[in-house]
């Protein structure tokens, strides 16, 4: 699988995980049931406020799935930043992977590297990564 | 069969536990409480249980809403139910860098 997503998404995954440095960004890109396209970015609240963990909070979470639901829509992309490491899963990234259609996209903001260098997609199921090339689209 | 076990209660299942119910969005389950509840949907789908419990509590990465209320605040597993409540099961979104010492 491939992930194709538009240059505005990925600026705005960017925007959003350079805001809530060095707390760990964190939301999803909606996208229609039928063609589970990225369409509809959601930032969500990370309950954690941590730099090294990230949680939706769990009403937000919630009312999110309901939304998605009354839209026919799908958490096409659940994306969340890491702020002092690689932007690959983690461990904690593995053990709590739900959603075995998403492609789960980690960016890092960590300050070693060239800024909005590592924007990265990975399948996660049953416990196996997987990572996919991204073809951003509209540049 | 008494009356509060008959208790006919909606559950919503997440796309991950969806194969455990034959791909059913929602399913219909029993009990007069939430852990009974659980019971009862392990007996009717095989293994649907142990992927919500273990050693008698709730996964830490589950969360269980009754009437849109997350259990975990008003009562967990022993919350009572009554006929007509609706029971709404999400995987957690959460993750992050190692060595943050949450699982």
């Amino acid at each position: 699988m491939v992930l194709k997503i538009s240059s505005e998404l990925v600026a705005a995954l960017w925007e959003h995980s350079e805001r809530e440095h060095p707390i760990e960004a964190c939301g999803v890109i909606a996208g229609s049931v039928s063609d589970r396209r990225p369409a509809r970015h959601i930032p969500m609240e990370n309950s954690a406020y941590s730099p090294t963990f990230y949680e939706f909070e769990s009403k937000a979470l919630l009312a999110l799935y309901r939304e998605l639901d009354d839209r026919d829509e799908v958490p096409v992309v659940i994306y969340h930043s890491h702020t002092s490491t690689e932007a690959y899963p983690s461990r904690t990234d593995i053990a709590y992977a739900g959603e075995p259609d998403a492609h789960y996209v980690l960016l890092s903001t960590r300050e070693e590297i060239a800024s909005r260098s590592e924007f990265r997609s990975f399948r996660i199921v049953n416990g196996e990564v997987s990572e996919e090339p991204v073809e951003i689209i509209g540049d | 069969m008494n009356a509060a076990s008959s208790n006919a209660i909606e559950v919503r299942i997440p796309t991950i536990l969806r194969p455990y119910t034959g791909g059913s969005k929602t399913v219909t389950g029993h009990g007069a409480t939430l852990r009974e509840l659980i019971a009862d949907l392990g007996k009717q789908f095989n293994g649907l249980d142990e992927r919500l419990m273990e050693n008698g509590a709730l996964l830490r990465f589950i969360n269980v809403y009754v009437n849109d209320e997350d259990v975990r605040f008003i009562g967990g597993l022993d919350l009572a139910l009554s006929a007509g409540d609706n029971v709404t099961i999400l995987p957690a979104v959460a993750g992050g860098a190692d060595h943050c010492g949450a699982i």
